[in-house]
């Protein structure tokens, strides 16, 4: 039996918070299997074995942060310790409890403010990955601090098992943040500090999501994107005079609850499009694409002062518009209330972003990886257009495609992004 | 003030979308939507609670009178009072 551990994923990665378990106790694992998905600043990673064994059960619940080196799980495994070693996490094992660390429910929320003890409150529930408390959460008006120290997320996941006094530290980190290393370097010097005599109780996630890491995330998910991706970019103008003239009919004679969106008919025209272009919709992994047989389209939703998120409608190609309009505005509500599923956040396999109302002209994306397209929209305006020879006012929209180079061109690329404008022309077909 | 007290009712509304969004500091007769920053989604959830809450029609042809905090609320009274 062997404890499986969060492994380091990077150099500048201190924890991980567990969004999936891939595997259900009592599966065989081999080398290379992925067990679970963490969410990092980097967005949401595979956790792979690296030797065969039994998975035999979680350690920590789905939600919960995890510093790296802590043990996520068991694995039963032959002779050989399961899993990679982190040299730099043994220390910190050693002084923290490893019972009493991976019972804990760190915090799953992105809280970088040291709790106090007086205010702990009951283990939380699972919190979904990044946006747990993105409706509590103004970032900027929020929590009063002063005489509070500001702690990373990692050293502060890290010193509330070890029993490490967070108030009695200096920080080395900018401005004086406490980071992992100071609070390593605590436990270092102390051994026998005071370790949690019981589980402490995590922060209440719903206190603050971090913007800050938010904001960070995308930003590596993004650079990553830039750095590796060799994006190309067409564009085309819908006319959206029969698209709107569908939905306002539709929309006349139903209640709000059930009225649709110029939006769901844009996802889904992508959704239907991507079928006949299988090479835009899949992921890119290890310099290998391999084209999906779903389509789960990510639908980037805006949170209110804090970022933004893509999670994957399900098969959206297989819902019928109503169907599909449901999907979106549950999505919307969960997303803005931080209640998303993991699989939505791993599983989209190209992404559709739309500016909506109240925008620009144009939106031009970036891929977010391991995808390897993303479908633009912006926001829809009245045109001069020219039909049969006459130029009259018309609703029109402007669509992008970024696709990847390493996966196809331009020419497909505008077959692709051609299909869409084309499929937007019936809607009822739709 | 009623419990379905039409500016009472979008008040709370809206800050259910739009939580981090004072009230007393928007202007009333400005864009509604630019005012709480809401996109066509959270039109659509608050119309959707307005009509339910106040037991009216809000037929998707009426949407302009809703443009403002201003135009909203009298909207909102009229239509209520006609429901009533």
């Amino acid at each position: 039996m062997t404890e499986f551990r969060m492994p380091s994923l990077g150099a500048d990665m201190d924890a991980g918070t567990l969004i999936e378990w891939t595997v259900t106790p009592g599966a065989p694992v081999k080398r290379g299997d992925i067990v679970a998905v963490v969410e990092t600043q980097k967005g949401a990673i595979e956790i792979e074995v690296f030797e065969d064994g039994v998975f035999e059960r979680p350690l920590v619940e789905i939600g919960t942060k995890v510093p790296v080196g802590l043990p996520i799980a068991v694995i039963a495994a032959g002779a050989a310790a399961a899993v990679e070693p982190s040299s730099a996490a043994a220390p910190l094992v050693e002084a923290a409890p490893p019972v009493a660390a991976a019972t804990t429910p760190v915090s799953a929320a992105e809280s970088v403010f040291v709790p106090e003890l007086a205010e702990t409150v009951p283990p939380t529930p699972p919190a979904a990955p990044v946006a747990a408390a993105v409706m509590s959460a103004p970032p900027a008006k929020s929590t009063p601090m002063e005489g509070r120290p500001r702690v990373t997320r990692g050293a502060g996941g890290l010193a509330e098992p070890a029993g490490v006094d967070l108030g009695g530290l200096v920080g080395t980190g900018r401005g004086g943040e406490i980071v992992l290393a100071d609070v390593e370097a605590r436990i270092a010097a102390k051994p026998a500090a005071k370790p949690a005599a019981a589980p402490t109780p995590a922060p209440a996630a719903g206190r603050g999501i971090d913007p800050a890491a938010m904001r960070a995330a995308i930003a590596a998910a993004m650079a990553r994107s830039k750095r590796e991706i060799p994006h190309y970019y067409l564009t085309d103008t819908v006319d959206l005079t029969r698209a709107e003239a569908f939905v306002t009919t539709s929309n006349a004679a139903r209640e709000p609850a059930d009225r649709l969106l110029l939006g769901t008919l844009f996802v889904k025209a992508v959704a239907r499009a991507v079928k006949k272009y299988p090479e835009f919709n899949g992921h890119f992994v290890d310099g290998t694409f391999a084209a999906s047989k779903a389509v789960h389209v990510g639908v980037a939703v805006n949170i209110r002062g804090t970022g933004l998120v893509a999670p994957a409608i399900h098969d959206t190609d297989r819902l019928g518009l109503d169907e599909l309009m449901a999907a979106m505005r549950d999505l919307v509500v969960r997303v803005r209330a931080g209640r998303f599923r993991s699989s939505e956040l791993a599983d989209p396999t190209i992404t559709v972003s739309s500016l909506g109302e109240r925008g620009v002209e144009a939106l031009w994306g970036v891929i977010y990886p391991p995808q390897v397209a993303i479908v633009g929209f912006g926001t829809p305006m009245v045109r001069p257009w020219a039909v049969d020879g006459m130029v009259g006012p018309r609703k029109t929209v402007v669509v992008t495609l970024a696709g990847d180079h390493r996966v196809s061109d331009g020419h497909r690329g505008a077959l692709f992004l051609h299909t869409i404008v084309t499929l937007l022309q019936e809607p009822e077909a739709l | 003030m009623s419990a379905n007290d039409p500016r009472a009712v979008l008040v709370e509304e809206l800050g259910r979308i739009a939580p981090d969004v004072d009230v007393d500091t928007i202007d009333e007769t400005a864009d509604l939507r630019e005012e709480f920053d809401i996109d066509s989604m959270d039109f659509l959830n608050l119309v959707t609670a307005l009509a339910k809450r106040l037991a009216i029609p809000i037929p998707e042809a009426e949407y302009p009178r809703l443009g403002s905090f201003a135009k909203a609320v009298a909207y909102l009274g009229e239509k209520a009072a006609a429901a009533a």
